[in-house]
C-alpha cells in the first residue's frame, strides 16, 4: 500500500511557482531614516527550495512515517537504548505555554513556575543518584560525559594536581573515549576480565598519580552489575582519582541502588532513555549530570537556586564553574518530560519499573538461551547479550541476518555487534513496558529464525520496502544531497 | 505504576520460567551492602488528571503569549505552521530511534536526507549533516573540524561581534586544550578587514564570524573570508537561519563551514532547548565532519534507498579518534525544520525574512525618534538592532515588561563592558509575527519609560 | 611483484626497496581483514615521517585503520589513481595497489622489518 507518488523526494514533487501563502502582507510603512542594506548583501534570486502544496506536504510525511518502526507501533528491544513506552500525557503537558514558548531571555519573574519545576527536577535526580550536585545543562548523554570530565579537570586543577589519564574497559560505549579525547585527556583502554567484569588486577596496574577518572557503565554493557564496583571505587579514590558512572543503564537500578552509594563520584543520566524522553528518531536527548558535593562548585552554569525566604527561584553560576557547554539553560523540553515521568511513577513506581525491566530481561533470556548462546550466564539486569557465533559457524547465518529477519516478523532488531567484546553480539533490552505476550511472541520468532533455512534468513528482510542498502558504494561515493537532474 | 500490565499469575509464570521465587532474587547480583534499603524520597505517584491540573496551574500561564515578544539574541519568536506540529506529533517519527536498521527506518532516513538537501539549498553549501545539538556547540564543533583540516591548533580568531554565549562555549571547549582564542575587536559594530588581517597568521586555524552579527549588523564576510584564506585559515560563519530569505547565502561569501541555530525554522522556544545546530561545509571536507550523515544508495534489488553513511568517522567505531563524541542528530527537530521549509517554500521564507526586516526597520525608525534613544551602531541591520537609551537598560526593560512587552537581552547580562555605555544598551528583535500596532505600542511605552 | 621479495611491518605495511627508495603498500592479509575498503587518505608529497608515524588512513564501512610509516623518510610519490580504484587493493595488493614511495633516510632500517614468512607467522599468531 505504499503511496509511491507521495514518497518521492520533496524535490521531485516540487513545481516552480506553486507556493503556499503562509504570511500576511506587510502592515508597516517603508522608512528612510535607517541605513539600508547594501546590494552586495542582498540575495539576487529565489532560494532553490521546493514548492509544494500543503496537502501534498502532509501526505508525503504521513506516508514516510509508515515506513518506520517505532515504539508506538512495534516491539523495539534495542539494547542500551531503553526503548520504553513514551507516555502521551507528557506530550500534552510539554505544550503548556510557559514550557513550550518561554524565551531563554525572558525575565525570571515570568518563569517562576518553570524554574520551580527545574529546581525540583534537580532534587529528584540528586535523590535517585545519591549524588547531590546536579546540572541539567548538557544537551545529551555524550555531552554530559564531556561536561563531567571538564568538571573533574577543573577540580584537579583547583587542587593543583596534574592528572592526564582517563581509563575505561573495552566494553565501554564509544562515547566514553570520544568524550575523554575531546576533553583533552589521554585514553587508556583496559582489556577487562574474561567474565565480563572489570579486572581488578589489571585496573590496579594502570592506576597512579596520573589517573584522573575511571569511566564505567554500571550495570555494564553486558547487562551485568559490576560486583566489585565498591572495590573499584576504593582503588580509584586510593590514588586520588574519580569514578564516572555512565548512566545509560540506569533503568535497571532505579530505587534499588544508587551510583553515589556504590562509589560513583559523577554520572550522567540519559533522560530520553531512563525517563522516556522520547527518542525522536535520534534526538533530542538531555544529559543532566550528578556529582559529589566537592565537585558541585565546578559544575557548568546555570543551575536553579531557591531562596525560601523570598520564595524565589533564580538562575545562578556555581562558584568555580567551568562555564557553559552550550547556549541557554538546557534541553528543557526533554527535561520536563523526564520530570513528568518521575512525578507519574513516584519512588515506588520507579523501583517497580526497574524490577519489571529486570524481570522481563531475565524472562526473555530464559526463553532464548536453549537455542541462542548467552555467553555471560543465566542472569542479567535489564538487558543481556546473546551471540550468534555458533549459528554462524554452523550455517553461516550472522547476527545481522537474524536482526534483519526479525523485521519480517514485525519486531525491531536488537542492538547488534555491540559490545565489541562479544562475537556476533546481539544486545536485547525488552524494557518494563512490554507484556508477557509480546516477549513470548518475540522469543518464538527468534527461535523460528534460528531454525529457518540459511538462504531465507540471509536474504532478509523480505517484507520491508527496501532490503540491505549497499553501504560500501554509499561510502565510496557518498550522495548526501539531492541535485536537480541535468537538462 | 501505570505502565506495567502483567497479571500476578503471569508474573508467577515468568519467575518460574527463570527459576526463582521472587523478583528480589534477580537483584542478588548487587551486593547487599550496596542496595538501597528504603524507598526513594520522591513525591508520591500522581495520576494523569492530577498532574495535568497541577501543571496547568504551574505552567499554564506565561511564555510568549504573556507579553509581546521583542526578544532576540539568537532565538526568535517566529510563526510555526500547524502542519509542523501535526506531522512531528506522529508516534512513528517521535518514538523511533536512530535509524540503525535502514529497512525499518526509511521514513526517518528519507526525511533526514531531505533535511540535508534543504539545508544545502538554504545555505548554498555542498554538504549538510543531519544536525548537531544547537548553534553554540555547532560553532565549537566547526573549530575542531578546522583543526582536523589544516592541522593548526594554536589559534582561533573570534569576532568580537559573535554571540557572547557562543564565545563562552568556545572558551569552555578549548580552555584545556591550550588553544588561544584571539578576539577581533569591532569598529562601530562590525569587524574591519584591517583588524582581521592584523590578527590572522600562519598559526590561525580559522576565523569565526557571525553575520548578521550579535548586534544585528552585517559583516563583510567575503573580505574577511579572503583574509583567512590568504593565511591558510578556514572561514567559519555563524548565520541567522532565516537570513538567506533576504540576504546572500553563506556559500555566496566563499566560507568553508557555515553553521546556525536552527530554532527559527519551526522549533518552539522552550526556554532554550531542545534546538538544533545547522552544520554545513564544502564537499572536500566531508570526511572531517562531525555528526550523522544520511546517504542515498541502492538496495540488493537495485531500489533507491537511504542509509546512515560515513559512520567510520563516528564515536561508535573510531572511539577516541572520532570526529566528535556526538552520537545522534537532533532528529525530531531536523524533522520539524524539514516540514517547516517544505511548507513555507522559498517564497514563504523570503516573505518571513522580508517582513522581519521591514518591521525591524519600522520599529527602529519609531524608537529612535524618542529623544535620547538611538541606534548604538549606525549600520544596516537584518531583523535585530542594538538600542541605546538614556537610562540603564535593566530599568528600562523591567519597566517595559510591566507595560506588557519583553525586550532584550541587554548587554549587562553578558558583561559586555568593552562597549561604551554598555549599561544602557539592549537588543530589539522583530519577526513577522509583530504587528504595526504592537510596534507602535512599544514605541509609546519606551517613550514613557525613558 | 611477489610478496616473497618484500619486507613487512607488523602493522601490515609492505616495503619494496630499490636503492634508497621504498615503495609502500598494504598486505593482502590486512586488506582481507578490512573487507570492503571504502576510502583511503594519503599524505602530500614532500611530507616527512618517522617510523611508526601515521601516514594515512584506510577505511572500511565498519572500521578505520591507520597506515604507519615503516621507515623514516620523505614521501616522493603517491599512487593518485588508487583512491578512485580501491578494488585494486583486493586485486593487486603487491603491484598496482602500491600506496606511496619514500626516499629513505636510512635504508638499513628495512632490515628491522619482517620477511614474508615471518610476517605470515606473525599474522597467524595474532588471529589465535
Amino acid at each position: 500500500m505504499r503511496n509511491q507518488t507521495a514518497t518521492q523526494l520533496l524535490f521531485e514533487m516540487s513545481k516552480a511557482g506553486r507556493g503556499t501563502i503562509v504570511f500576511p502582507e506587510t502592515d508597516v510603512p517603508p522608512v528612510t531614516s535607517i541605513p539600508a542594506i547594501d546590494a552586495e548583501h542582498l540575495a539576487t534570486e529565489l532560494l532553490p527550495l521546493p514548492e509544494i502544496a500543503e496537502p501534498d506536504v502532509v501526505r508525503h510525511f504521513v506516508n514516510l512515517s509508515t515506513l518506520n518502526m517505532s515504539v508506538d507501533s512495534h516491539f523495539y528491544p534495542l539494547g542500551s537504548c531503553t526503548m520504553k513506552y513514551n507516555p502521551k500525557r507528557h506530550e500534552r503537558l510539554a505544550r503548556l505555554p510557559q514550557a513550550a514558548t518561554s524565551h531563554p531571555y525572558q525575565p525570571e519573574d515570568q518563569i517562576q513556575g518553570l524554574l520551580s519545576i527545574l529546581f525540583e527536577m534537580q532534587g529528584m535526580l540528586a535523590e535517585i543518584s545519591g549524588l547531590p550536585g546536579i546540572s541539567l545543562h548538557p544537551a545529551a548523554g555524550a555531552q554530559g560525559e564531556f561536561t563531567a570530565l571538564l568538571t573533574a579537570a577543573a577540580y584537579f586543577k583547583d587542587r593543583g594536581e596534574k592528572r592526564t589519564r582517563v581509563l575505561f574497559p573495552t566494553s565501554a560505549h564509544g562515547t566514553n573515549p570520544a568524550s575523554a579525547a575531546l576533553a583533552g585527556f589521554e585514553c587508556v583502554q583496559l582489556a577487562g576480565g574474561r567474565n565480563g567484569f572489570v579486572d581488578l588486577d589489571e585496573l590496579k596496574s594502570q592506576l597512579d598519580d596520573r589517573t584522573a577518572v575511571f569511566m564505567v557503565t554500571n550495570p555494564n554493557t553486558l547487562g551485568l552489575f559490576e560486583r566489585d564496583i565498591a572495590k573499584v571505587a576504593d582503588m580509584l579514590h586510593g590514588v586520588g582519582g574519580l569514578v564516572y558512572i555512565d548512566g545509560a543503564n540506569m533503568n535497571a537500578i532505579l530505587g534499588k541502588t544508587r551510583p553515589g552509594d556504590f562509589g560513583g563520584d559523577m554520572m550522567h543520566y540519559n533522560v530520553h532513555k531512563t525517563f522516556t524522553g522520547p527518542h525522536g528518531a535520534g534526538g533530542p536527548g538531555a544529559g543532566p549530570i550528578a556529582v559529589r558535593d566537592f565537585l558541585a562548585p565546578f559544575l557548568p552554569a546555570p543551575v536553579v537556586k531557591y531562596d525560601a525566604a523570598k520564595n524565589w527561584y533564580s538562575l545562578s553560576t556555581p562558584a568555580k564553574s567551568i562555564g557553559q557547554v552550550r547556549t541557554f539553560f538546557g534541553n528543557v523540553g526533554i527535561l520536563l518530560r523526564g520530570y513528568f515521568y518521575i512525578r507519574t511513577l513516584g519512588g515506588k513506581g520507579l523501583r517497580e519499573a526497574s524490577e519489571n525491566a529486570v524481570l522481563n530481561a531475565n524472562y526473555l533470556l530464559s526463553q532464548v538461551k536453549d537455542f541462542l548462546e548467552v555467553p555471560h550466564g543465566d542472569r542479567c539486569m535489564h538487558e543481556f547479550v546473546a551471540s550468534a557465533r555458533r549459528i554462524k559457524e554452523q550455517t553461516g547465518v550472522t547476527t545481522m541476518d537474524i536482526a534483519k529477519r526479525l523485521l519480517d516478523y514485525g519486531f525491531h532488531a536488537p542492538t547488534v555487534y555491540f559490545p565489541l567484546v562479544v562475537e556476533e553480539a546481539m544486545m536485547i533490552e525488552p524494557t518494563e513496558t512490554e507484556s508477557l505476550e509480546t516477549l513470548d511472541s518475540f522469543a518464538t520468532a527468534l527461535r523460528t529464525i534460528c531454525s529457518e533455512p540459511a538462504d531465507l534468513v540471509k536474504g532478509a528482510p523480505h517484507t520491508t520496502a527496501v532490503c540491505r542498502p549497499d553501504e560500501v558504494n554509499a561510502a565510496r561515493k557518498p550522495v548526501l544531497c539531492w541535485s536537480a537532474p541535468e537538462c | 505504576m501505570p505502565y506495567l500490565f502483567d497479571t500476578p499469575k503471569q508474573r508467577q509464570h515468568m519467575l518460574h520460567a527463570i527459576g526463582i521465587q521472587h523478583v528480589d532474587d534477580l537483584f542478588a547480583q548487587i551486593p547487599p551492602e550496596l542496595q538501597l534499603k528504603r524507598e526513594l524520597n520522591l513525591p508520591p505517584a500522581a495520576s494523569e488528571l492530577a498532574l495535568q491540573q497541577e501543571m496547568e496551574q504551574r505552567l499554564g500561564q506565561g511564555g510568549t503569549s504573556l507579553k509581546t515578544c521583542f526578544l532576540g539574541g539568537g532565538v526568535y519568536d517566529h510563526f510555526i505552521p500547524a502542519v509542523v506540529d501535526e506531522i512531528t506529533s506522529r508516534g512513528e517519527f517521535y518514538t523511533a530511534y536512530t535509524p540503525y536498521q535502514a529497512e525499518a527506518s526509511q521514513g526517518t532516513l528519507q526525511a533526514f536526507y531531505e533535511y540535508q538537501t534543504l539545508i544545502s539549498q538554504l545555505t548554498g553549501m555542498d554538504v549538510s549533516n543531519a544536525s548537531l545539538y544547537e548553534g553554540g556547540t555547532a560553532v565549537s564543533e566547526a573549530v575542531f573540524m578546522a583543526m582536523r583540516i589544516n592541522g593548526r591548533h594554536q589559534k582561533v580568531a573570534v569576532a568580537g561581534t559573535l554571540h557572547p554565549e557562543y564565545r563562552q562555549v568556545l572558551e569552555t571547549y578549548f580552555a584545556r586544550l591550550g588553544t588561544q582564542l584571539v578576539e577581533l575587536p569591532h569598529t562601530n559594530g562590525v569587524i574591519t578587514s584591517e583588524t582581521c588581517r592584523a590578527a590572522v597568521d600562519s598559526e590561525t586555524t580559522a576565523i569565526v564570524i557571525q553575520h548578521p552579527n550579535f548586534f544585528g549588523c552585517l559583516e563583510d564576510v567575503a573580505a574577511l573570508t579572503a583574509i583567512a584564506h590568504e593565511a591558510g585559515a578556514l572561514s567559519i560563519l555563524a548565520f541567522d537561519a532565516v537570513s538567506p530569505g533576504l540576504l546572500k547565502k553563506p556559500a555566496d561569501y566563499g566560507v568553508d563551514i557555515a553553521v546556525a541555530e536552527g530554532q527559527p525554522l519551526g522549533t518552539p522556544l522552550q526556554y532554550g532547548g531542545p534546538f538544533l545546530g545547522i552544520f554545513t561545509c564544502r564537499n572536500e571536507y566531508v570526511r572531517k565532519m562531525p555528526g550523522r550523515l544520511i546517504g542515498k544508495t541502492t538496495d540488493r534489488k537495485g531500489r533507491d534507498c537511504f542509509a546512515l553513511n560515513l559512520q567510520a568517522r563516528e564515536q561508535h567505531i573510531r572511539r577516541d579518534k572520532a570526529t566528535s563524541n556526538i552520537c545522534t542528530n537532533q532528529g525530531l527537530l531536523a524533522l520539524r525544520t524539514t516540514v517547516f521549509l517544505a511548507t513555507v517554500g522559498p517564497r514563504g521564507l523570503k516573505q518571513m525574512a522580508t517582513l522581519s526586516h521591514q518591521k525591524a526597520r519600522y520599529a527602529a525608525d519609531l524608537l529612535t525618534k524618542i529623544p535620547g534613544v538611538s541606534l548604538k551602531f549606525q549600520q544596516p541591520f537584518f531583523r535585530e538592532f542594538l538600542l541605546q537609551t538614556p537610562r540603564p537598560a535593566a530599568e528600562v526593560l523591567t519597566a517595559l515588561a510591566e507595560k506588557g512587552m519583553n525586550v532584550g537581552p541587554d548587554l549587562a547580562r553578558f558583561q559586555m563592558t568593552n562597549i561604551d555605555n554598555w549599561q544602557n544598551c539592549f537588543l530589539v528583535a522583530l519577526t513577522e509575527k509583530r504587528t504595526r500596532g504592537e510596534i507602535e505600542a512599544f514605541a509609546k511605552a519606551l517613550k514613557e519609560v525613558t | 611483484m611477489k610478496p616473497d621479495h618484500l619486507r613487512f611491518a607488523k602493522t601490515h605495511e609492505w616495503v619494496a626497496v630499490d636503492g634508497d627508495v621504498a615503495t609502500v603498500g598494504i598486505s593482502d592479509f590486512a586488506v582481507k581483514l578490512l573487507t570492503d575498503i571504502v576510502y583511503l587518505s594519503l599524505p602530500a608529497v614532500g611530507k616527512k615521517f618517522s617510523p611508526g608515524e601515521s601516514i594515512g588512513e584506510i577505511e572500511s564501512v565498519k572500521a578505520v585503520s591507520e597506515i604507519y610509516a615503516p621507515v623514516q623518510g620523505e614521501v616522493t610519490a603517491i599512487n593518485e589513481a588508487l583512491p578512485d580504484n580501491l578494488t585494486l587493493l583486493n586485486e593487486s595488493p603487491y603491484d598496482k595497489a602500491w600506496i606511496l614511495k619514500f626516499r629513505m633516510a636510512d635504508p638499513s632500517q628495512v632490515n628491522h622489518l619482517l620477511s614474508h614468512a615471518e610476517y605470515l607467522k606473525h599474522c597467524q599468531n595474532a588471529t589465535h
